[in-house]
């Protein structure tokens, strides 16, 4: 698990709400697998992403990240773009259920919220992310951050791959 | 030490003393969801188990996109019904005149008690806390597994804790205060913890009032938000509750909290969120004059006859001057209002009644915006392009300020309508 991802950043501010990740509009799609491509549509200045977005870069977001809806949507899509993490100073409590659920990792960052604010990270910037220790470089830059570590029961249902994957390995560690 | 509410509710179901920050898994006293039952169903046969662990607990209400305007929602009804029929799911609201808002419906068929352990695959799920119950939403993921196991995983959430005291003045209610609120502690305020509402200013709120302040504690953060279960509600529940499972509990005088509010009602004036975050609050006094195109009176937030009521009253023997959409909460309102010459009153002045459902609140039908287009709206989220185009504009507002609103084409101040 010393792995270092590498990746360029995408850089979002605080709040970033669940129709601006993934609009209402497109809630009738069911199909994981097909949720990327209305990734960030709403969001302005980023109505791009989904079109530029390449497998392995990151989603750098301030404060309450995915507040609004409980829509999984919101995470699908960018779980399916290929984005390994999301980091973020906070998010919502829904959107971080969904994405522990889905086995899906997000790394609360103390303090990254002003960083954006004061351009010490930035769009494209290249980043490396041990999720391990959760040390992230922005190399650009030359500023370093630090993430938080989950807790056991959410580290498990992760391990697991997901909350189904969870459950069935429990379902049939008592069988 | 004494305990919170949610430490009371969460201790209660797990069988044992928790304090805030364990983790505890609980059985369900009752498992919602809406439309979205469709895509939690084709999860739930993934998982590989046969049927759910209580149907009985189960409650399926369509109501975000009724009937369906479009195929794709067609579909989803139909595997909802479909669903229900195989897993002999009783609680089933469909389209027809006993349905309406999921989360109204929780409230009046008696489904929202004190004490019970509540969840629904909708963010609005908070609502329920008017009623003392513990309720939160939920992912579909998490539903589905809901449904095979009967079992859910909570971290015993931290407690904020806001008092309210005093009577609102003519002309101010429930939403102008959340709103307010909501602009003062920020969008992420009560990140994760449960908010339990205090104080004689409550007491004195209508349960309706207290469904208002609720439903809007996710969009400060909360994982719940609660109001203690006094008389009134016993009442209310007293011919219908759903269950003999429930409990009247509340916090105790030396709980611990993470934060603390006071507030008196009688500061509070009217006032809107502006587009497009719900903590983007201003008062009147700043928006007023704003060229509105639509007015919109209704959802799960400000749809109830005590909402219809103080709107009607605004417009009554009036013409209103941009396109003002109602659509009651449920078909128990709308026959409410019919009986109450409510009805009357918004079509004389101009009003279209749309069926009880989520109608425009997040864009699916019913008064979609165009672009450039400004809406006033007693729903509880005015996110960007939420009520359609993504260059549209959403003010949150009360019943009292949408209806003055909607007669001048213009926020107006409702005091002055009155």
């Amino acid at each position: 698990m010393s792995e270092i991802l590498k990746g360029r950043a995408w850089v979002f501010g605080d709040d970033v709400d669940t129709d601006l990740i993934y609009h209402n509009k497109y809630l009738a799609e069911t199909d994981p697998k097909n949720m990327p491509q209305y990734a960030f549509e709403y969001y302005p200045g980023k109505e791009h992403f989904a079109k530029e977005v390449k497998p392995g870069d990151f989603v750098v977001a301030g404060k309450n990240f995915g507040c609004g809806s409980s829509r999984e949507h919101a995470v699908y899509c960018l779980k399916y773009a290929g984005i390994p993490v999301v980091l973020a100073e906070t998010c919502s409590r829904i959107y971080y259920r969904n994405a522990i659920n889905n086995g899906y990792p997000v790394l609360f960052v103390k303090g990254i919220s002003d960083a954006i604010k004061q351009g010490k990270i930035n769009d494209g910037d290249q980043l490396e992310v041990e999720l391990s220790t959760g040390t992230i470089k922005d190399v650009t830059s030359g500023h370093e951050f630090h993430g938080d570590a989950v807790s056991d029961l959410e580290n498990d249902i992760m391990q697991a791959g997901g909350l189904m994957e969870y459950l069935k390995a429990q379902a049939a560690a008592k069988k | 030490m004494g305990k919170t509410f949610a430490e009371k509710a969460l201790g209660r179901a797990a069988g044992y003393d928790v304090v805030a920050n364990q983790v505890v898994t609980v059985e369900p006293d009752w498992c919602m969801s809406h439309d979205n039952g469709a895509p939690i169903a084709r999860t739930f046969k993934k998982i590989g188990v046969k049927n759910v662990w209580k149907p009985e607990r189960i409650v399926f209400i369509l109501d975000h996109a009724v009937p369906a305007p479009s195929s794709d929602h067609a579909v989803n009804h139909k595997e909802v019904r479909e669903f229900s029929a195989e897993q002999g799911i009783k609680h089933f609201y469909d389209v027809t005149s006993d349905g309406g808002v999921c989360h109204q419906k929780m409230c009046e068929e008696g489904f929202a008690l004190p004490g019970l352990i509540m969840v629904g695959s909708d963010s609005h799920t908070c609502t329920y806390g008017a009623y003392g119950a513990f309720s939160t939403g939920i992912g579909r993921s998490e539903m589905a597994a809901a449904w095979a196991t009967g079992k859910i995983w909570f971290k015993v959430p931290e407690s904020m804790k806001v008092v309210v005291t005093g009577k609102f003045k003519p002309g101010v209610s429930a939403k102008d205060f959340i709103l307010k609120f909501i602009g003062d502690v920020k969008a992420d305020g009560a990140d994760y913890m449960s908010v339990e509402f205090h104080g004689d200013g409550i007491e004195n709120m209508s349960i309706a009032e207290r469904m208002t302040l609720c439903n809007m504690g996710i969009e400060f953060g909360a994982k719940n938000a609660v109001c203690r279960p006094d008389q009134k509600v016993l009442d209310a529940i007293k011919d219908n509750a759903k269950c003999d499972r429930w409990e009247p509990l509340w916090a105790d005088e030396d709980a611990v909290y993470a934060a603390e509010y006071h507030y008196d009602l009688g500061d509070i004036e009217p006032g809107v969120a502006k587009p497009h975050k719900v903590d983007n609050y201003a008062p009147i006094s700043e928006v007023k004059g704003t060229k509105i195109h639509e007015a919109f009176l209704g959802s799960c937030t400000n749809g109830r006859i005590e909402d219809l009521r103080a709107a009607a009253a605004i417009l009554k023997g009036k013409k209103v001057a941009v396109r003002t959409i109602v659509i009651p909460a449920s078909w128990i309102v709308y026959r409410q209002a019919m009986r109450e010459g409510l009805l009357d009153v918004f079509l004389d002045a101009g009003c279209v009644i749309c069926n009880p459902g989520c109608g425009p609140c997040m864009g699916n039908h019913e008064g979609i915006l165009a672009p450039e287009e400004a809406a006033i709206s007693t729903a509880n989220r005015n996110f960007k392009g939420r009520m359609g185009d993504k260059d549209s504009f959403i003010y949150l507002a009360s019943p009292m300020m949408v209806a003055a609103s909607a007669l001048k084409g213009e926020i107006s101040d409702p005091r002055e309508a009155l």
